[in-house]
């Protein structure tokens, strides 16, 4: 424990103490019991990571068959059948399998040491939502052997990450893999609002003295806001679900047309679920932001109220939007002119953060270390999947560019661009606290700059061949269309992200073991979890902190200089 | 940490809400959610049928039942009021109504499905109809059946005398859940008997 780099007063010292006596002499068996069983907050948020970033790289595996599929035209790399399984396979797992679990295992991880607290509210709700997420998961993924069912149909689900009806009726859809589908979200769906009303109840009634709502780092306000939307959009999801599920066991009709059932209610339903699902997933991206640009700037983060204002409205304008994936689907135009109107008006929240940011950026003393890399490239292409979206969020042009490469290029901007870059800062960020040892900075600059070039390589060029009209979900396509070349870039930058990862993945193993030590407080921050050890103590602090302002570190470490402390204390 | 030696006064009224209650609401939140979906789904649907039995065919008011489980959100607010006093007699008489309150209405619920399924030969896979009703009404119920388990599961802990007062809050919290289960009924009810019919 390499305490001593702040100057805290008595604090870290007994704290370091207690601390060293844990786990020693244990057996390997022992360890791992510790790990099954654990409710701690910290365990569980570290299994959460790790079990995303396992599937991220299957995920990532099936991404690449995609792209060398895609890579000549009239390709056989793989079967018709079996492209259609890779790409649900990679969408559901990156949404439900790798976005989600890393995300609520950053939460889990650092909102109690944020809070300045010893755990969530609920230690054993957590762990519940941990194995119904991770067994969601195995149940997907245990598709590839169990889905052929009676009629030796099918392995792996195929319907798409959407699944619209009737294709998933079971008439067209045969054997169990849809069933699997089906339930690996509703179990891992359990999982999720488990999780989320964790997080609501640790901000609300988990704070340490002095931590008033507006004294919480706005980390924790942007996992309350994604949580609320967890609760009212990953619900609908699981209802949806049952649905399906009603109509392929007991016989029902909800989706079942010829019965006066409607396969449009699935596309509203799972679109209900649907986007609001990025914003769940970019919020925490804006929590991990939203710590890392002040402290690589050294300057406290600029407009908190509107930021957390921002945050609210982004989270009620998120509900009202979901139609605008259903431009196509024949809506009246008095609908299509709402959802056009409800989706550009998310773009003034979305720019106040983005003005913040930049505003806390500007005068400061910017540190370029691995995490504000990430934050800065996150910046940028938030920014362009923004614009793209206002794009497509005209009805008339959507009509055009719908279910083309110009939509999977936008919203890969989202997903890959602006959410996994602001994790990936988040691992660089966190990393030593988790671990107690620093990532390699020259490995960490050789990940950002080879994951950036292959991201814009890929995704900026994926626009084209949209635009061209190549449509979305094609396994192959003829020579002549001329998206032969573009299809190549495409398939190029892919393989450099792959590398970027296989980096990342090495980087972490080598750095657990042999990295170098970070002591608590490596990046000279403001909140409460650098004033722990690294590793933080299984109970996180000795003596609870008590926070007299937004930044209880600055104020600890500066004790003739603290922030001015606020009204609402 | 060390506490700054200015500020103590402020720190001895330090008082935040209840994580049971913030916890129960988040989860009556999504269940609502959930209600919100089925709900939408029972309304699109209402004469979109095309064959089989219809609501106006067969659908009778449950008003008795309707009345007792209402009822019942009275009666566990008498148990709740009792057992903040310790007069863990009426808590005991209270809360045993409340759980026989909420059996009636599924034994009610049974004898009208079993009367759609036997009589007028509807079940959940007959027509649009029959898939909407028993996978609303029955949506209801299973919260019915998850209540009442976790009301027993209470009525045994105090009839062993393990209902200590630090458990008070609990109890009130799963008498929220309850609540939740009443008036999600009033939705319920008024959906597929008033304007379903």
């Amino acid at each position: 424990m390499a305490g001593g780099s702040i100057p805290v007063p008595g604090g870290l010292g007994s704290a370091a103490d207690v601390a060293a006596t844990e786990a020693d002499g244990a057996t390997w068996l022992e360890h791992l019991h510790s790990w099954v069983v654990t409710v701690d907050h910290k365990k569980l948020g570290v299994m959460y990571v790790l079990y995303a970033l396992l599937f991220l790289v299957v995920g990532g595996i099936e991404a690449l068959i995609i792209r060398i599929q895609l890579f000549f035209p009239d390709n056989h790399f793989v079967s018709a059948e079996t492209f259609n399984r890779v790409f649900t396979m990679h969408g559901t797992t990156m949404i439900f399998f790798v976005a989600m679990p890393i995300v609520f295992g950053f939460g889990n991880y650092l909102m109690p040491l944020m809070l300045g607290v010893r755990d969530m509210a609920f230690p054993r709700l957590n762990a519940f939502s941990f194995w119904m997420s991770a067994f969601g998961g195995l149940l997907l993924y245990y598709s590839f052997i169990g889905g052929v069912g009676l009629q030796g149909a099918g392995s792996a689900p195929d319907v798409g990450w959407w699944a619209y009806a009737p294709l998933t009726s079971r008439a067209f859809s045969r054997g169990h893999s849809t069933d699997y589908w089906a339930l690996a979200l509703i179990v891992s769906g359990f999982g999720s609002i488990g999780a989320a009303i964790n997080f609501i109840a640790t901000a609300f009634c988990m704070r340490c003295k002095g931590m008033t709502l507006f004294r919480m780092p706005l980390f924790v306000w942007l996992y309350v806001v994604s949580s609320g939307l967890v609760l009212v959009a990953v619900s609908p999801l699981t209802a949806a679900q049952v649905m399906l599920t009603i109509d392929r066991y007991l016989g029902g009709h909800f989706f079942d047309t010829q019965a006066g059932g409607s396969a449009v209610v699935w596309a509203h339903f799972f679109w209900i679920f649907g986007h609001p699902e990025v914003y769940v997933l970019v919020l925490p991206a804006f929590a991990i932001i939203n710590e890392v640009v002040p402290v690589f700037s050294r300057k406290a983060i600029f407009g908190y109220p509107a930021m957390v204002a921002a945050s609210v409205g982004i989270g009620f304008v998120s509900l009202g939007v979901w139609a605008h994936h259903m431009f196509t689907i024949g809506m009246t135009s008095i609908s299509n002119a709402f959802f056009v109107l409800s989706t550009m008006l998310v773009g003034i929240p979305t720019g106040i953060k983005i003005f913040n940011w930049i505003a806390t950026m500007w005068g400061g003393k910017i540190r370029y270390r691995t995490p504000m890399l990430f934050a800065v490239g996150f910046l940028v292409q938030f920014l362009i999947a923004g614009l793209t979206g206002i794009i497509l969020s005209v009805a008339p042009f959507n009509w055009q560019l719908h279910n083309s490469y110009f939509v999977i290029a936008h919203f890969h901007y989202v997903i890959v661009g602006a959410i996994l870059f602001a994790i990936f800062s988040g691992i660089y960020y966190w990393f030593p606290k988790v671990t107690g040892r620093m990532l390699d900075e020259r490995l960490g600059k050789w990940n950002f700059w080879l994951f950036v070039i292959g991201f814009h390589v890929c995704f900026d060029v994926m626009h084209i061949p949209g635009v061209l009209g190549m449509p979305r979900s094609i396994y192959t396509y003829e020579a002549d269309r001329g998206w032969t070349g573009l299809n190549q870039i495409v398939s190029v930058g892919a393989i450099i992200q792959g590398i970027a990862i296989a980096i990342l993945v090495y980087n972490m193993i080598h750095s657990a073991l042999k990295g170098q030590e970070a002591g608590p407080d490596p990046w000279d921050a403001w909140t409460l979890e650098w004033a722990t050890n690294s590793p933080p103590p299984p109970y996180n602090f000795a003596i609870e902190p008590v926070a007299r302002s937004r930044r209880p570190l600055w104020d600890l470490k500066h004790p003739n200089d603290p922030d001015e402390p606020l009204e609402e204390g | 940490m060390t506490t700054p030696a200015h500020g103590h006064a402020a720190d001895s009224d330090w008082r935040l809400p209840s994580r049971g209650r913030v916890g129960m609401f988040s989860l009556i939140l999504a269940e609502s959610a959930i209600f919100v979906i089925f709900v939408v789904a029972y309304v699109y649907n209402i004469g979109r049928s095309t064959f089989g039995p219809q609501p106006r065919q067969v659908l009778e008011l449950p008003i008795l039942n309707t009345i007792f489980l209402l009822s019942s959100s009275g009666t566990i607010l008498m148990a709740e009021r009792a057992l903040v006093k310790r007069a863990m007699a009426a808590f005991i008489a209270w809360w045993a109504l409340t759980i026989a309150l909420g059996a009636i209405f599924l034994l009610g619920t049974a004898q009208e499905w079993h009367k759609l399924i036997t009589k007028d030969g509807l079940t959940i896979s007959t027509n649009l109809f029959g898939t909407t009703f028993y996978s609303l009404v029955g949506l209801h119920a299973s919260h019915v059946i998850v209540g009442l388990v976790m009301l027993s599961a209470v009525l045994v802990f105090t009839l062993l005398g393990a209902l200590k007062p630090e458990h008070t809050e609990k109890v009130e919290v799963l008498a929220l859940y309850w609540h939740f289960v009443d008036w999600v009924w009033v939705v319920v009810f008024s959906v597929v008997y008033v304007i379903g019919r």
